[in-house]
């Protein structure tokens, strides 16, 4: 099958005997990247429903602390015993809610569903460079959640160690019953989702470099695509580490080796472990664990880039420092892991020189913001739903970016690592920012993947409560970490001195259930628009690229005739003449297939 | 309180909700003209005159914030470095809240202000060397002041120096507790491991090395004021993290291995509770507690008792299982008489193993009298 991307221009390939094929082949193993995108989004959306409810039940515990609630008897059954959430499941929650939300929802929900969506329309390639490939990767991260799923349904509970598995309690059933078989299925699963990413990665990667249409060079691309080009090569170059370490630990924990443990009496018993150190997993962990968060945010990244040029009719400002800023993060992000380990032992010189880049890091993600602030100033800003969400992802991208000044200082760590601003700090940075580059993305792409629009006026309802609900829950969570509160404490009553955080927690709550609740609003839209939403039209926003040149029903091979060429890059919007009128009379876009126009001159960008 | 922020809160979203649906049923009226599901005009006038009443809310919301929830905030740091720790944690969060409003305010007001109309012609500016040249340097200069600060204040908390003679205490962690472990008069902590654990030797002291001896093992740390003192971590079983909120100090304790962390303490327990801030706070609490208290016994169950005294305490905070919210110690920092006078008082680790080889030679006896007894 991919033999389609070679398919001669000139050739009309998609006569429809072609490939008629079955349901089966049609719609479940299908090698049409837009069928795997969708699959992506579907699974990814679907595993966010997950994620989201068990953020809201451990919300609820650390409100309303060992209260009985009916709605844990119903779905926690034997671990919340009348109600109440026993303390083991509360890890439990918190380690999958984690696991889920990074790897299954943003990772695969962004980079999964836009890469196969975009890569191979805005570079007009008839699919991606091995449709195989990309099948057998949906395929096997569809197992990896099958799996992660079945291990909340363990005798011993689900892996509970936290979503980053730090040995000794990740690898001892005997210090936390979540270690046991529920960790050998996370372990397990997450193999299979790093087998799954880089078969996606690598088929990415070789797309962008290989199948670009005839006049698209690489300074021509849209930034979404330079954005998952970048983000695929970071997860080829990082997810390997983590599967060593998973390796390693799965050894560990059923061989007997003795990689990341040493000196260890538990259950009145000394083990036979010696000479590991759990140091040496934080390090294989982190060296993924941290590239993995620029692995989220760069296709949200990449997304509100295209949006706010397109919906603001501007040219996204400055378009090199752009780029140049996203090889920035991608290369300082493979070298800041240490900022997660500056008291975790290691030398402290060590520390000194992960603050330096870590902070380094601050200097392109600073660039890219004010390149976004003035993309949108004296612009004719067209507030789509999918445009509220881009700025709302800058606002949140801000906010929770500033907080890593005090975290990746290695100094102020000291006091803030592990406790409530850490968690707030990225779940705006990295969680809601990228939540939001994800919704962007589905509002505006909608159109080209089911032929329909979405509503807007859901969609803004969707927008305001949302954007009010995540900072009225994760602005105030600042405070408590300030106040010195431990995160993934069960319960924060057993000292007095926190007793005035628990209003606080409230009100976090409350925020919470709000925002959670509101996301049926989208869930209810996303579904009742594929079904009844109104026909779209083949450029609903006017856009430049080359995605909407295809026609409004997908076809096999994206386009029915030739592959448009392309002349000029993606963000030529309200560009003028010498005479001050737009270079196409009548319209303030000049799409890229469009040639350059008498007397208009291409500018080095 | 809460119940106050509760009901604002929902009123608030009930208000959002109504004001939401009016928008939706006015603009379902002109959608019959316009059903494209596309901004027009009027969205977008609605839209960003939203943005901007958003932005002002969200100023107001951060105002709010830090009026109600700032006095949540740890009081000021109670040891040496922890004063430094606090003036860059200030300057920091001076410079983030700069950034913060400045941005936030130019992005939710070109949202507003650059809002479509038919017929605005956005201007075409692509870019400007010297506009990305100066938001380039700018952050390079701010932040180059902050590494440099940040690094020299890490190297002053990390480099220990021994020769101002801290007190040598060992941290000892496991499920789901902490033990301490002085290293006595020669002030050098005897060696341990996790293979000469007993239930009568729970840190593994090695009972064959003279350094141990003189150890004192106790199950709270009481520390002099002003006297630097050197923590030596060990674990037994998973990793911990022995922090200490007050003194503005952490360290990950790793079993296999000994991890450090030295720190001066500078305010006493007693002091600390003579603070106006220490006495808010525990009024605050104990206000919280009573109210609590009143449902509880209004619900037939023990009542929870009041915060009298605030005291320091050392907390795990590395998720180590499920006991892990509740694995803390008291920390008590005195005055040095206070503190001679209560180390006097422990039993010295060459008693507690007298005692114990005492114990033995007991059991071991009655041991043999039951075995002739049986015979």
């Amino acid at each position: 099958m991919s033999a389609v991307g070679h398919v001669p221009v000139n050739e009309h390939p998609h006569d429809d005997h072609h490939h008629e094929g079955n349901f089966f082949t049609k719609y479940i193993f299908s090698m049409d990247h837009k069928v795997i995108a969708k699959q992506y989004l579907f699974t990814a959306l679907f595993m966010g429903i997950i994620g989201i409810a068990m953020s809201i039940f451990f919300r609820m515990q650390l409100a309303w602390p060992s209260e009985s609630f009916k709605i844990f008897e119903i779905f926690l059954g034997k671990w919340a015993p009348g109600g109440v959430m026993s303390q083991e499941v509360y890890l439990a929650l918190v380690t999958i809610h984690g696991t889920i939300m990074v790897f299954f929802v943003l990772t695969q929900g962004l980079s999964g569903t836009f890469s196969n969506l975009l890569i191979p329309l805005q570079i007009g390639a008839r699919d991606m460079a091995s449709g195989f490939m990309n099948m057998l990767s949906y395929w096997l991260f569809f197992l990896s959640c099958i799996i992660m799923l079945s291990s909340l349904f363990v005798e011993s509970g689900a892996a509970s160690a936290g979503w980053t598995i730090y040995p000794p309690l990740s690898a001892l059933p005997q210090a936390i019953g979540g270690s046991g078989l529920g960790m050998t299925l996370w372990l397990v699963s997450m193999a299979i989702f790093i087998a799954s990413s880089l078969l996606g990665s690598l088929n990415y990667i070789v797309t962008v470099i290989n199948l670009r249409t005839k006049g698209l060079s690489m300074t021509r691309l849209p930034l979404t695509i330079w954005a998952l080009f970048v983000t695929a090569i970071i997860g080829v170059v990082s997810f390997p580490v983590l599967l060593s370490a998973a390796l390693m630990l799965i050894m560990d924990r059923s061989f007997g080796t003795s990689f990341f443990l040493s000196d260890i009496y538990i259950g009145g018993e000394v083990l036979h472990y010696q000479g590991g150190s759990p140091i040496l997993f934080e390090h294989l962990f982190w060296f993924l664990g941290h590239p993995e968060v620029y692995i989220v945010i760069l296709p949200a990244m990449g997304i509100a880039s295209e949006i706010l040029a397109t919906n603001s009719r501007k040219p996204i400002f400055g378009y090199r420092a752009m780029i140049a800023s996203i090889l920035g993060i991608a290369f300082l992000s493979t070298i800041v892991w240490g900022h997660h380990m500056f008291v975790s032992g290691m030398n402290p010189f060590l520390g000194s020189v992960f603050t330096f880049t870590t902070l380094l890091i601050a200097i392109p993600s600073a660039v890219k913001a004010f390149n976004w602030i003035t993309t949108i100033w004296k612009g004719n800003l067209q507030m789509n739903p999918s445009m509220l969400f881009s700025i709302g992802f800058v606002s949140t991208f801000i906010t929770g970016g500033l907080t890593g000044l005090v975290l990746g200082d290695s100094t102020l760590d000291i006091n803030v690592h592990d406790t409530y601003f850490v968690v707030a700090h990225f779940h705006l940075v990295m969680g809601i920012s990228a939540l939001y580059g994800m919704f962007a993305g589905i509002y505006h792409w909608f159109p080209k993947m089911f032929g329909r629009m979405m509503n807007k006026n859901l969609g803004y309802i969707h927008f305001w409560i949302t954007i009010i609900g995540a900072y009225g829950v994760f602005f105030p969570m600042h405070f408590v970490g300030m106040a010195g509160l431990p995160r993934r404490y069960y319960d924060n009553t057993a000292f007095p001195y926190f007793d005035d955080l628990l209003e606080i927690n409230v009100l976090i709550t409350i925020f919470a259930i709000i925002t959670a609740l509101v996301q049926l609003v989208f869930l209810y839209n996303f579904i009742h628009s594929i079904i009844a939403g109104k026909k779209a039209t083949a450029n609903p926003w006017n856009s430049n690229s080359l995605e909407w040149t295809t026609p409004v029903e997908p076809i096999h091979g994206n386009w029915p005739g030739e592959i448009p060429h392309v002349y000029r890059w993606p963000y030529d919007y309200s560009k003028t003449n010498e005479k001050g009128e737009y270079v196409i009379a009548g319209q303030d876009y000049a799409p890229q297939n469009v040639p350059l126009q008498e007397g208009e001159e291409e500018l080095n960008h | 309180m809460t119940v106050f922020l509760i009901i604002i809160v929902v009123a608030l979203f009930a208000i959002t909700v109504w004001q939401l649906t009016r928008i939706f049923q006015l603009s379902r009226n002109t959608n019959t003209l316009d059903s494209s599901q596309i901004a027009n005009d009027k969205d977008n006038k609605t839209q960003g005159n939203l943005m901007l009443a958003f932005g002002i809310a969200f100023y107001i919301f951060m105002l709010y914030n830090f009026w109600s929830f700032g006095d949540r905030a740890l009081p000021a740091a109670s040891s040496e470095h922890g004063e430094e720790y606090d003036n860059l944690l200030l300057i920091t969060m001076a410079v983030i809240m700069f950034v913060q409003v400045i941005t936030q305010g130019l992005l939710h007001y070109f949202a507003f202000k650059y809002k479509g109309k038919k017929g605005q012609k956005a201007l075409f500016f692509a870019d400007n060397d010297k506009l990305e040249f100066v938001w380039t340097i700018i952050p390079v200069i701010v932040l180059a002041g902050l590494i440099i600060y940040g690094l020299f204040t890490w190297s002053d908390i990390m480099d220990i120096d021994e020769e101002d003679d801290p007190i040598v205490v060992e941290l000892y962690a496991k499920q789901f507790s902490w033990i301490a472990r002085y290293a006595g008069k020669d002030n050098v902590l005897g060696k341990a491991n996790v293979r000469f654990i007993e239930p009568s030797n729970p840190l593994g002291i090695d009972n064959s090395d003279p350094y141990a001896l003189d150890d004192v093992v106790t199950a709270e740390i009481h520390l002099p004021v002003d006297r630097p003192v050197l923590f030596k971590m060990r674990s037994q079983d998973v990793l911990h993290s022995a922090y200490f909120p007050h003194f503005r100090a952490q360290m990950n304790v790793v079993p296999g291995m000994i991890t450090q962390f030295a720190f001066t303490p500078t305010v006493t327990t007693d002091a600390i509770n003579e603070t106006e801030y220490m006495r808010d706070k525990v009024a605050r609490i104990n206000e919280i507690r009573r109210e609590k208290n009143e449902e509880l016994v209004a619900l037939g169950e023990e009542p929870l008792t009041d915060y009298d005294n605030f005291e320091y305490y050392l907390l795990c905070n590395k998720i180590c299982g499920v006991a892990h919210y509740n694995m803390q110690m008291k920390v008590v920092v005195e005055t040095e008489e206070e503190f001679n006078v209560w180390m006097a008082e422990q039993e010295e680790y060459s008693e507690t193993l007298g005692d114990l080889i005492g114990a033995k030679k007991d059991r071991k006896s009655t041991g043999e009298e039951l075995a002739q007894v049986e015979n």
